[in-house]
C-alpha cells in the first residue's frame, strides 16, 4: 500500500552516501525482515534481479552474502561481515562485490521507531577513495556533492 | 603529467576542485570574461583558461564572444549526469524498499492476526 514512498539519498561527504525511507512497521519487524534470511530474499535484490543465496550469520565477526541473478543470467555476489550487531537498533557492516573485492564499504543501517512507524537509515561509507570510485563506476569521483549542491543553487528543475 | 589530462564527461570535469570553484563563481553571476575569473579566484590565466576549456569540453561552459571579450556562462545541464546517478541509486532503494513493505505488511498480519495461516 505504501509503494509510493520513496527512498531518500543524499550525500553527506564526498565519501558517503545516506539512504532514508520510512516504514509503516514498528521496528522489531523492520529488524526481522532485514536479518532473516527467508525475508532478505524477498527484498534485497529490488528491480534488479531475484536473489538466490541469502546467508546471514548475524553476530560480531559473522559473515553475510547474498547472490543475485541478473536479467540476462548473470550472477551478482556480494559479501561481507559484521561489525556491530545491536537487535533492532543498529547494524554495522562491511559489503564486497565479489567482482570488485577491493572496494570495500562500510555500512551503518538504523531503525528508529515513533508511534509504530520506523525510519530506516542506510549510511553507507567506502573505505578510500579507490575504493568508492571503483563502486560507484568509473568517472564517478570527488565532486558529486558539490555538483548537486551547484545543481540546487542555480535552482534548475531536470527531472 | 599525467598522459591525457582529458575530462571526458561531467564526473570528471567537476572532480577537481578549481573547476567547481569557477562553475560556482558562474552559477552566482551571469557571464564573466576569463580575466575576471582570474582575479576573483586568485589563479594564473593560462590556469583559468585550462579549466575553461576542460569544462567547454564537457559543455558545462558555454562561452559567447563581444567584441573582443569572450564571455563566460554556465550550463548546468551539462551536469544532468551526476543528477541522473543519485536519481538512479535512489530508484534502485526504492525498488527494494517497496518490496520490503510487501515483507512487512505480511509480517504486522502475523503478528496482529490469531487466525493467520
Amino acid at each position: 500500500m505504501a509503494g509510493s514512498k520513496k527512498a531518500e539519498v543524499t550525500l553527506p561527504t564526498d565519501e558517503r552516501i545516506l539512504i532514508t525511507r520510512g516504514f509503516d512497521a514498528p521496528r522489531h519487524l523492520v529488524y526481522r525482515a532485514w536479518t532473516e534470511p527467508g525475508l532478505v530474499k524477498r527484498w534485497w535484490g529490488g528491480e534488479r534481479g531475484e536473489v538466490r543465496v541469502a546467508e546471514i550469520d548475524l553476530r560480531v565477526g559473522g559473515a553475510w552474502r547474498c547472490v543475485m541473478i541478473l536479467e540476462d543470467g548473470s550472477e551478482a555476489a556480494f559479501r561481507g561481515e559484521y561489525r556491530e550487531v545491536l537487535p533492532n537498533e543498529r547494524i554495522v557492516s562491511t559489503e564486497v562485490y565479489e567482482g570488485a573485492p577491493g572496494a570495500q564499504a562500510l555500512n551503518t543501517v538504523t531503525f528508529e521507531e515513533r508511534e509504530g512507524r520506523t525510519t530506516l537509515t542506510v549510511l553507507v561509507e567506502h573505505a578510500s577513495k579507490e575504493a568508492r570510485d571503483a563502486r560507484i563506476g568509473s568517472g564517478m569521483e570527488t565532486g558529486v556533492r558539490e555538483a548537486m549542491d551547484l545543481l540546487e543553487r542555480v535552482a534548475i528543475s531536470l527531472r | 603529467m599525467a598522459r591525457a589530462a582529458a575530462a571526458t564527461d561531467a564526473f570528471n570535469a567537476v572532480a577537481e576542485p578549481r573547476r567547481r570553484e569557477i562553475l560556482d563563481l558562474l552559477a552566482s553571476g551571469g557571464e564573466r570574461p576569463v580575466n575576471e575569473v582570474v582575479r576573483l579566484l586568485g589563479i594564473s590565466q593560462p590556469l583559468a583558461s585550462k579549466h575553461l576549456r576542460v569544462l567547454r569540453e564537457v559543455g558545462a561552459v558555454e562561452v559567447r564572444e563581444e567584441g573582443r571579450l569572450r564571455l563566460y556562462r554556465l550550463n548546468a545541464r551539462a551536469l544532468k549526469p551526476i543528477h541522473d546517478w543519485v536519481r538512479g541509486y535512489e530508484r534502485f532503494w526504492s525498488g527494494r524498499f517497496d518490496r520490503l513493505d510487501v515483507v512487512l505488511e505480511e509480517l504486522k498480519e502475523e503478528e496482529g492476526g490469531g487466525g493467520g495461516g
